[in-house]
This record gives structure tokens, sequence and C-alpha cells, in this order.
């Protein structure tokens, strides 16, 4: 079964729809990646999934419970996500282990210890550990993400959601942030992406999703979206995207 | 680095403001000095008003001091007593200003609004060293009033009064009373106004006040329904406490204004004033 | 390359900085005696100055009243202690009250809305004149009858309002995407308040909420109205029974020393958050 299904989902700002009928299956351990220019509606699909967003209409499903149904409870529901930001988001008050613990000892009600000795072990996998007791401020963008990632994944979800996570950083972070992913995906973690990264993206999802204007116009295995694509619009989207690497 | 010199021609400009009050100041005691004499004619007299006496008083105005507020209108104890004097000087009633002057300006230093307050202020070594004083125009005796069926309403000696809270108004000899004659075990309550203390008094947060006895016969009589006077007592072990009429310190009308009531007590026109508007004043049983 | 030696050119420029320094300094100093004297020789020389001296500034006086007016103080101290606790529960629910959007609070919301508008408006002495007299005239059971817990009631009320509304613009200030995080963790609404807002909306407002307090500390000689013994009612007794303006002095003094210790404690609070985060 699937660990997500998306079905006709509609979201619309001010009168301007963003996402026009989107369908979508996560399987479990799959990684799907959503691509389109900026404003085709991959961050806000994101924040309809994890809920900060209420859909117009469609439904989404996590593990066949329908989470658009306004009974729903929604802190139950996002417990069992994980979601990433392009800003990393921490909390700057807090050091980097009370970040991560925050959560599994406020929602999950894991006891103090169990839960920073969790994050230790989280944060000398992804060679964090001695940043443990530092406060945000102090770290590079790099450091800053990976401790956002380790913060999504400190609760155990069922999936994580990463919405950009690297474009706010600067060219040499980038890798130490897409390294975490790669190994993520090596551990089985089930992931959606919102990215422009295409090489890493080509080389990590096994799904590829093109958006364009609100419309799921293109979705298949990465090897196929990159190379044979069958709509024009995403031909001239990798082509506009590749040339710019070029320069 | 021009900075610094900005400021000292600043404070230059500050400090050389002084001499201009100074000229001003310094003219008007010059102007006063040769009325001192004894010479109390109208005319020669130093007025803050000329061809005026401007007569200060605290507002709001009681009763039975005062009547409606209204120190103008010659009725209450203190009005006519000033009334009297300025008569006395030679002053018409058109010729009377009143000046509202607080407790506290009354005694402050630099010129004053008033040729002379009237306040029910008690003539005290202390003060005098502030103000001058007029010779009295009327003794006062301190009284305690309490809600009839209180715990101290059947008081006939001073001792009861030791347990009981006591509400007494800020500024007066009445508090000195307190402080000095019941020496009460608990502080007493301080209030800024006449009215909080007797609200007080009606809340029941204070077992008695403690006002001067004139203050009290009108406080039983006209504002709190339920009350009583207790008795009453000097305020002082020897010297009765007066009430004096306040002036400027070293003011030259002084002894004209001691001249105008010695002559209303000579004529027994003070004691015709005090029957008028304080005659039920007395009765009050002794409080030792 | 080796070791760094400063060259010819870096030693001159900093003897000129040096030098320049120097300068200002003796600059300031001389500047600040001259007006110093300049107004103490202006101010004491006025015609008038015998007479303000000695009734502001009396040695005799100032002893004479300094114990019961340091007594005094201990009330002022206990009402100030007491209702700033307060003051900052009653803040927080208020401010707390106000940001809930859910609808089966709207009373409360509504509520807390009317409370801050108006003890905003009121003036401190009518709530202390109104919780003073007021509450003791309805004769109820289990109203507390101290003059310095009403006291306390009145402040806590009044000065509830304004630090609510400085909370409430702190909380304003912390960006959606802290409370978006905290959210998509799992965490509730109001845990996301009491972890993640307010930690960080309260350090923003600790400036204007110490001014609100040494404004406080000042207020608490409002409650002398309703008449208990407090600093400023015990210097005033002393000024009206000698005329002589002294005691306010000492009074003065005591609120001083009050207030400087807690400015202290404010930038030394400051200086450790901005060392710890590095900013």
């Amino acid at each position: 079964m699937s660990v997500l299904s998306i079905d006709g989902v509609w979201k619309s700002f001010h009168g301007h729809s963003v996402l026009r009928g989107i369908d979508l299956e996560v399987a479990p351990h799959e990684v799907v990646s959503l691509i389109g220019s900026s404003g085709s509606g991959k961050s806000t699909l994101l924040r309809c999934v994890n809920l900060l967003e209420t859909v117009d209409d469609g439904t989404i499903r996590l593990d066949g419970e329908d989470i658009t149904d306004p009974r729903v409870d929604v802190d139950d529901v996002r417990k069992r996500l994980g979601i990433v930001f392009q800003a990393f988001n921490l909390f700057p008050h807090m050091t980097v282990l009370d970040n991560i613990t925050l959560a599994p000892r406020r929602v999950h009600g894991v006891p103090r210890e169990q839960a920073a000795e969790q994050a230790h072990e989280l944060l000398v996998r992804f060679g964090l550990a001695d940043k443990a007791t530092a406060y945000p401020d102090r770290l590079s963008g790099g450091q800053q993400q990976r401790v956002a990632i380790i913060r999504a994944l400190a609760t155990q979800p069922r999936l994580i959601l990463l919405d950009e996570v690297t474009s706010a950083l600067d060219p040499e972070l980038v890798v130490e942030v897409l390294g975490i992913i790669r190994e993520l995906k090596e551990s089985g973690m089930t992931m959606i992406l919102a990215t422009h990264e295409m090489g890493f993206c080509r080389d990590i999802s096994d799904t590829v999703c093109f958006l364009d204007g609100g419309v799921l116009l293109e979705k298949g295995p990465a090897e196929k979206v990159f190379t044979d694509p069958e709509h024009a619009r995403t031909r001239e989207f990798l082509r506009s995207v590749l040339e710019t690497r070029r320069l | 680095m021009a900075r610094p010199f900005l400021l000292l021609a600043l404070a230059v400009a500050v400090v050389g403001c002084a001499p201009v009050d100074q000229t001003a100041s310094t003219a008007s005691t010059a102007r006063a000095t040769p009325s001192t004499s004894t010479a109390c004619a109208k005319e020669q007299l130093t007025l803050v008003t000329p061809g005026k006496l401007t007569i200060g008083t605290d507002k709001p105005a009681y009763e039975p001091w005062f009547k409606d507020d209204d120190p103008a209108n010659g009725q209450g104890f203190e009005s006519a007593v000033a009334f009297a004097v300025a008569g006395e000087m030679g002053f018409d009633r058109t010729e009377v200003q009143w000046n509202t002057v607080r407790f506290d300006a009354a005694f402050a230093p630099g010129e004053k609004q008033f040729d002379f307050d009237v306040n029910q202020v008690s003539i005290t070594p202390e003060r005098a060293e502030s103000v001058d004083f007029s010779k009295g125009y009327y003794t006062v005796k301190q009284a305690v009033v309490a809600l009839d069926g209180g715990k101290i309403a059947s008081a006939t000696g001073l001792a009861a009064l030791k347990d009981a809270k006591i509400g007494v108004q800020v500024g007066t000899t009445s508090l000195n009373a307190v402080k000095d004659v019941i020496r009460p075990a608990a502080e007493p309550n301080v209030y800024n106004e006449q009215i909080d203390a007797i609200t007080a008094l009606k809340n029941a947060q204070v077992d008695a006040l403690v006002v001067d006895l004139p203050t009290a016969f009108y406080v039983t009589a006209a504002q709190v329904d339920n009350a009583k006077i207790v008795g009453q007592f000097s305020s002082t072990g020897g010297t009765p406490e007066e009430f004096g009429l306040v002036m400027e310190k070293g003011s030259p009308l002084k002894s004209c204004v001691d001249r105008a009531i010695d002559a209303l007590k000579a004529k027994g026109e003070l004691a015709t004033i005090e029957e008028q508007w304080l005659g039920s004043a007395v009765g009050a049983p002794e409080l030792r | 390359m080796s070791d760094w030696v400063k060259s010819e050119r870096q030693l001159e420029r900093e003897r000129v900085r040096r030098s320049r320094a120097r300068r200002s300094a003796s600059i300031a100093t001389a500047s600040t005696i001259v007006l110093v004297v300049l107004v103490v020789w202006g101010v004491t020389n006025a015609p008038g100055w015998p007479r303000v001296q000695e009734t502001f500034f009396d040695g005799g006086q100032f002893a004479a009243a300094l114990p019961d007016v340091a007594r005094g103080f201990l009330l002022n101290i206990k009402i100030f202690l007491i209702a700033e606790a307060l003051i900052l529960v009653v803040g927080v629910l208020v401010a707390l009250a106000r940001g809930v959007t859910s609808p089966a609070f709207f009373p409360i919301r509504a509520l807390a809305t009317l409370y801050t508008d108006v003890f905003r408006g009121v003036p401190t002495i009518l709530v202390i004149y109104l919780v003073g007299f007021g509450l003791p005239a309805l004769k109820l059971q289990g109203i507390p009858s101290d003059l310095a817990t009403l006291g306390v009631i009145a402040l806590t009320l009044s000065y509830g309002a304004y630090v609510a509304e400085v909370l409430r613009a702190g909380i304003e200030s912390i960006h959606p995407s802290q409370v978006a995080a905290s959210r998509s963790l799992g965490l509730s609404h109001g845990k996301t308040m009491w972890y993640v807002v307010l930690p960080q909306a309260t350090r923003r407002v600790v400036p204007p909420l110490l001014n609100d307090f040494v404004s406080l500390q000042k207020d608490t000689a409002l409650v002398a109205t309703i008449g208990p013994l407090e600093a400023l009612r015990q210097a005033q007794i002393h000024t009206h029974q000698d005329f002589n303006y002294t005691p306010y002095l000492a009074a003065a003094l005591l609120f001083i020393l009050l207030t400087v210790p807690m400015a202290r404690l404010t930038d030394h609070l400051a200086a450790r958050t901005r060392r710890r985060r590095g900013a």
C-alpha cells in the first residue's frame, strides 16, 4: 500500500490557482522528486501534505487515512511527517541538541536522557557531534540545514518532505546536505523532495514529477524523464535549466 | 572637534540665563523693603496684585470652614475670618481675590501667589522656619469619630484607642496627635484627602477617624449618617494648638495682618464668627 | 610567509590614532569639568539658593526622615516584587488569550481585548481608588483588607494590560516560519507558543518590559492614596510637619537605588544573550 496517496488536489490563493488537480502515489522507500520552475506549485504541494495549508478540493491519504478530513487531529498527522524548509527555520534560542530533542520530548513523551542519546547518535552519524551545545547562528548554512534534517528525522517519521533544502546555500555547502539525503535514501527513508538540483535529482530519485502551472504534467522514472521526456514543456524546462548551469 | 566647544557655548548660554531672574527678584525685594514700616495704610502695602488683597486656599474647600467649595462667598468660618481680616486692613469685598493654592505650594520656596493663605494651618515652631504665621485666629481641638456600634464607639479614654485602626489625613496636626498622643499599636492609614479618610470609615476599613473638632461635627452631621463623635482631646501637651494665616517668610504684611487679628479679637468679632459657623463644636466629652 | 612584523607605516598610523584618542579624552574631561563648574556656580550663586538649599537639601531633615522613609520603602519593595510576578503572569495569559483563533475561545479573546483596552486607558490612580475603596465597600467574604494587598491587585490590573500589549507585540514580531517549523514537528498551538514563540518574544521585549517595571516601582507610591505608609507618604508626612522638602530627596534616593541595579541587570542579561549566541 502507498505511504502517501494524493488524489485530485486543488489549491488557490486569492483566486489564483496554484495546484490544479494533482494526483500522486508514493510507495514505501520511494524517493519522489518534484521539479518545475518557481511558482509551479512544488512547495505548496508539500505544505498541503504537511497540513500547513488546507486543500480546496481532493484528498490526501497517509497510510490509507484521509488526512484532509476536517475532523482529523492535525498534530497527530504531523507527528508522522517530517518537513525541512529552504530557510532551515531552526529555533534560534535553543542549542542544536534542544532543537533536535524538542519534538521527541514534548510531543512523543520520550524521556530527556533517551531523547538526548538518540539525538547524539544522529549527530555523530551526520558528522555534527561537536555542535550539540552550539546555537544555530554559530553554524554555517550547510550545518544548519543538516541540523534541520536531523530534527525532522528525530521523531522517526513515516515520510520526509524536503522543500528546496539546498536553495539557500552557497554552492560549496550544497554537497554536504546532498550527502545526507543520499544516506537517507540508502537507509530506506520515504521522501518527497522539491528541488532545483537536476543532477542530484536524476541520481537519487525513483520517480520524477514535472509540475507546470499547478498541473502534474509528466511523471516517470528519473532516467526516462531526463533523457526522453514526453512533453515539449518538460524538454523546454530541462533545456533552460541545463543552459543556465552552463553559464 | 567643534562639538565640545559647542557644548561649552551651550553651557555658558544656560548659565547665562540666571542673571535675568536675579535682577527681577532683587528688584522686587528692593521694592518690598520700605513698606516693612508700621504703616499699614492700604496704599502702602506690597501686594501680589496691586490694589487687591490676594488670599489663597486649597481646593476642594470643606465645610464648616468654607461653604459650597466657594471661598469667595464669605460663608463658612475661614472665609468669614479672611474677609473680616481684609476688611480690618481696609479692603472691601470687591478688593479681595481668591487663588487656589495647594497645601504643599503654600510653603514652597519662591514667589507666593497669595498675600496670605488660609487653610486650617496649625502654627508650629518648625513650620515657622519656612513661612511666617499670623497670630492664631482659632484654637484647635482634635476629635475622634467612629461608626455607631463600632468597637470604640463607647470609648471613654484615649487608652481604648490604642488597638484601633485609625484613619487620618496627611499634613494635618491630627496625624501628629495620633502619633504623639494616641500612639496606636498599628500604623494609622494616612489619606491624601479628608473624603478618602471618610470613605475608609464608611467601608469600615478603619475603626476611627481623627480630625479637628469642627470637622468632626460636620462629618457626623452631614457626611456619615451612622457616625458619632467619641470625644475630643488636645493634640499637644502644653501650649494650645492654633490656626494661623500663612505668609511668605519675612513678609512685610505680617505686622499689619497681626494688627487686624488683634483688633477683631478685641472687638469680639472673631468670637461672633466662630459662634456663627462653628457654634455646634462644643460639648464633646474630653478624652484623656 | 613567516611571522608578520608591523610595517613602519602601520606603526606610524597607530601613533597618530593614539595621540588623537588622548586629545579627545582630554577635551572631553575639560569640557565636562567646565560644564559642571559653571552649572554649580550658576545655581549656588542664584539669589534664592540659600532658601532652596535649606528647603531641599537639609542634612538634619534628611537624617531625621530617613528611618521612617526607609521603613516605608520596604513596603514599596514588597508591593513591587509581588506585583511584578503577578503582572508577568497576567501579561502572558492575556497576550496568549488575544492570540487564540479557535472560535470556542472567542469570549476569552474578546474579554482579553476589552481588558487591555479599558485598563490601559484608565489612569492607574483611579484603578487604585476603585480597588482600594470599592472592593472593601462590597463587604463580601474573602476580599482582602490589607491595604498593600489591595494595592498589589490594583497595580497588577493596571500594569498587566501594558505588559500584555508589550508581550503581544513581541509575539507578533516572531516570524511565522518559526511557528510553521514548530507545528510541522507536531507541537500543538499551545506548546508552540510556550516552547518556541514566547521564549523568543520575551527576549525581544526585555527593554520595554524593564521600562514598564521601573515605572511600576515608582507607581507603588500611588498606593499611598488608599492609606498605607510607604516611602513617599512617610516623606510627605515629614515634609508637611516641618514644611521642608528634604525628606522627598531621601525617598528619591531610595527609588534610584532600586532602579539602577535593575537597569544594570538587564544590560548584563542582554550582553550574556549576545555573547552566548555570538551575534
